[in-house]
C-alpha cells in the first residue's frame, strides 16, 4: 500500500536504512571502550581504546547526519508539496557519503592513526586528531561536497514550492550545520585559538543549530500524528528554537572558562547555559499538549511514543544533566570527569538519536510500503526497544553520574597532596564502570530488538513495495 | 499559548533575538581573540612545540587523554603533566617522558594499555616541548589540584 505523498520521498530509505546499520555498529564499540575501562588490556592490541572511541564517536555523528539528511529528503517535498528537485542527486549523494565514511572508519580499524593521517596527506592541511574532528582532511573535504549537494538540492526544492515555517528552520539549521563544519578546517599551531574555534562546531552544533533541526523534525512528525493546526504548532517551534538559540549561542561561553579567555566567560557561560533547560521544557510542554489535543487518532502510537520520549529524554539529558555542571564554580570541579561523560551520553540519545529514531518510525512504514503505521504486532516489538534502550541509557547515565561524582570527591576536591592520582581513582570508580557496561548490554538488547520491529511486517514490505 | 501572542511575534523573537545574540557573540569572542596573548602563552610556541602539537594530533592522543579538561577521559589529564611528572622543570621532563614512551605498552594484566607509538627520541622531545607550553597556558587556575 502506498502511502507516500510524492515519489521522490522515497530516496529517504537508505538514508534510514543505513543510519541503523550504523547506530548498531556504534553500539557495539561502545561496548568495547565500556569494557575496557574496566579490563584494560582487553583487545588492547587490536582495538586500542582511542581507536574505539573514534569509531563510536565518528559513528554516532555521521548516522545522525544520515538520520537528518534522510529526514530533510523526506519531509521537505512533502512540506513544500513537490517532488524533490533531483531524487538522483541524493541516491549519488548517499553512495559518496556512504562510502567515504565506510572508508574512513575502516581507516580507522585496519591502519594505526598515524599511518592514516600520513597516506592522507594530513601534512599539507592538518585537521586531524582533535575529538569529534578526527577525519582525514580529505574525508572532510568529501562531507562538504555532500553538503553542498545536498543543500542545493533542498534548496532548489523549497524554492519551486511551498514555503513552510518548517521548511524554513529545517534547511536554516541544515546550512548552520555546514557552515559551522567549516572551522573544523581552522587548526592553528596555538593550542588556546585551536580550541577556541573547535567549540564553533562542536557546541554550535549541537546546542545551536542541530536543534533547529530537531525542532524541525519534531513540528513535522507532531502535525503528522495529533493534526493539530499547523499555526500552533509552527508558533511553538519558533518560541522554542528562539530560546535555543538565545541561550545557546551565548552558552557556548561554559566552554570558555578554563581556557586562556577573560573572565567573564565565566558569568555569561553560566547565566546563559543555566537558562539552556528552558527550550527543552518548552518542547515537552509542547509534545504533550499537542498530543493531547490531539484531533486525529494516528494508527502509529510508535512515533508518537518517540515524539515524546525525545521531549522528555532531550530535557532530562541536555537541560538537567547539563544544567548539573555548568555553573563556572561547579565546573571548575567537574569539568573533564565522568559527569561530563553522563552528561554527553544521555543528551545525544535523548535529543538526537530519538529525533532520528523518531522520524524513522513514522516514516518507515510508509517507504517500505507497509502502510500508513507497521503492523499492532510490529509497533509493540518498537516500542520494547524503545523502553530497553531508554531504560538502559537512563541507568548508564545514572552509573556514570555516581562514577563522576565519586571521581570529583577523590581527585578533584582534596588539596594536591592528598587527592589520589587519576589512574588510582580509576581503580575506585570500577562498580560503577561495571554497571554501566550491563546497562550498555541492556541496550544493545533494545536496539537489536527494536531492529527486529522492523522484521515483523518484512512480507508486506516485500509484497506491496 | 494565549491568542495574543502571535506566530509572527513568535517569529519575530527568533529572528531578532538570534541575530541580536549571535553579534553578541562575535564582538565577545573577537574581544577574548584580542586579549588571548596575555594568557594563551605564545611566545613558548616554538617549533619543536609545533612539531609536538601535530604528533600529538597524528597520534591521537586526545582519544584516551584529556587535554585542558577536553578529551576522553580514559588516561590522565595532560596539561598539567609538565608540574606533574616534570616538576615544572624542563629536562627532567624531557627525561621522564623518553622513559615513559620508551615503557609502552607496560603490560600489567588488567590495566589499561598505553600503545608503543615508536616515536623517535627527537618526537618524544617534540612532544615534550608541546606538553611544556600547554603547561604554561593560564587557563583561569584550572585544574583544581596537581591531579588534574
Amino acid at each position: 500500500m502506498h502511502t507516500l505523498k510524492f515519489q521522490s520521498q522515497s530516496v529517504a530509505k537508505p538514508y534510514f536504512a543505513f543510519a541503523l546499520v550504523l547506530f548498531l555498529g556504534q553500539i557495539l564499540f561502545g561496548l568495547v571502550m565500556g569494557l575496557q575501562y574496566v579490563v584494560g588490556d582487553f583487545l588492547g592490541g587490536a582495538i586500542p581504546f582511542n581507536v574505539a572511541r573514534m569509531v563510536h564517536t565518528n559513528l554516532l555523528i555521521v548516522w545522525l547526519l544520515f538520520g537528518f539528511m534522510g529526514a530533510a529528503y523526506y519531509l521537505i517535498p512533502e512540506e513544500a508539496e513537490t517532488e524533490l528537485y533531483s531524487p538522483k542527486l541524493a541516491i549519488a549523494l548517499f553512495w559518496i557519503f556512504a562510502a567515504a565514511g565506510v572508508a574512513t572508519i575502516l581507516g580507522y580499524l585496519l591502519v594505526p592513526y598515524s599511518t592514516l593521517a600520513q597516506i592522507t596527506m594530513n601534512d599539507l592541511w592538518p585537521t586531524m586528531g582533535r575529538e569529534f574532528l578526527e577525519m582525514p582532511t580529505l574525508t572532510k573535504i568529501g562531507v562538504v561536497v555532500v553538503a553542498l549537494g545536498f543543500l542545493f538540492n533542498i534548496g532548489m526544492t523549497i524554492l519551486k514550492g511551498r514555503k513552510t515555517v518548517i521548511n524554513l528552520v529545517m534547511i536554516t539549521g541544515l546550512i548552520g550545520l555546514a557552515v559551522f563544519f567549516l572551522f573544523a578546517f581552522y587548526n592553528p599551531i596555538n593550542l588556546a585559538m585551536d580550541k577556541l574555534y573547535w567549540w564553533f562546531v562542536v557546541h554550535l552544533w549541537v546546542e545551536g543549530v542541530w536543534e533547529l533541526i530537531m525542532g524541525a523534525m519534531l513540528a513535522f512528525v507532531l502535525i503528522k500524528v495529533t493534526g493539530v493546526d499547523r499555526e500552533v504548532i509552527e508558533k511553538w517551534l519558533y518560541v522554542i528554537i528562539a530560546m535555543a538559540l538565545i541561550t545557546g549561542i551565548l552558552g557556548t561561553g561554559h566552554h570558555f572558562y578554563w581556557l586562556s579567555t577573560p573572565e567573564y566567560w565565566q558569568w555569561i557561560g553560566s547565566i546563559f547555559s543555566a537558562l539552556e533547560p528552558l527550550p527543552f521544557f518548552a518542547m515537552v510542554l509542547y509534545a504533550f499538549n499537542m498530543v493531547n489535543r490531539r484531533r486525529i487518532e494516528h494508527p502509529n502510537k510508535a512515533a508518537t511514543l518517540w515524539a515524546l520520549g525525545t521531549a522528555v529524554m532531550a530535557f532530562l539529558g541536555a537541560g538537567v544533566w547539563g544544567f548539573l555542571h555548568t555553573l563556572a564554580p561547579v565546573n571548575f570541579y567537574t569539568h573533564g570527569t565522568q559527569i561530563t561523560a553522563a552528561h554527553g551520553h544521555m543528551a545525544f540519545y535523548g535529543a538526537y538519536v530519538m529525533i532520528c529514531l523518531t522520524i524513522i518510525s513514522y516514516a518507515m512504514p510508509k517507504l517500505r510500503g507497509v502502510g500508513e503505521a507497521s503492523s499492532n504486532k510490529a509497533q509493540v516489538v518498537e516500542m520494547w526497544g524503545f523502553w530497553l534502550m531508554t531504560i538502559s541509557m537512563v541507568f548508564i547515565t545514572l552509573f556514570l553520574t555516581g562514577a563522576g561524582i565519586l571521581q570529583v570527591w577523590l581527585q578533584r576536591m582534596p588539596e594536591s597532596g592528598e587527592a589520589l592520582g587519576f589512574m588510582a581513582t580509576q581503580d575506585k570508580l570500577a562498580l560503577f564502570y561495571w554497571m554501566r557496561e550491563v546497562a550498555g548490554v541492556g541496550f544493545l538488547i533494545g536496539l537489536i530488538v527494536y531492529l527486529a520491529n522492523f522484521l515483523v511486517d518484512s512480507k508486506q514490505a516485500g509484497n506491496k513495495a | 499559548m494565549s491568542e495574543t501572542f502571535t506566530k509572527s511575534m513568535a517569529r519575530n523573537i527568533y529572528y531578532g533575538g538570534s541575530v541580536f545574540f549571535f553579534l553578541v557573540f562575535i564582538g565577545l569572542t573577537m574581544h577574548t581573540t584580542k586579549v588571548m596573548p596575555e594568557t594563551d602563552n605564545r611566545e613558548a610556541l616554538n617549533e619543536s612545540a609545533a612539531r609536538g602539537k601535530h604528533l600529538w594530533e597524528d597520534n591521537n592522543c586526545i582519544g584516551c587523554h584529556s587535554l585542558i579538561g577536553e578529551g576522553a577521559y580514559f588516561a590522565p589529564e595532560l596539561a598539567n603533566v609538565f608540574q606533574r611528572r616534570g616538576g615544572s622543570n624542563s629536562e627532567a621532563f624531557k627525561a621522564y617522558m623518553q622513559g615513559w614512551m620508551a615503557a609502552q605498552p607496560l603490560n600489567i594484566p588488567g590495566r589499561r594499555q598505553m600503545p608503543q607509538f615508536n616515536l623517535t627520541e627527537q618526537e618524544v622531545n617534540d612532544l615534550a616541548e608541546f606538553l611544556e607550553y600547554t603547561a604554561g597556558i593560564k587557563v583561569n587556575n584550572w585544574p583544581p589540584n596537581i591531579e588534574g
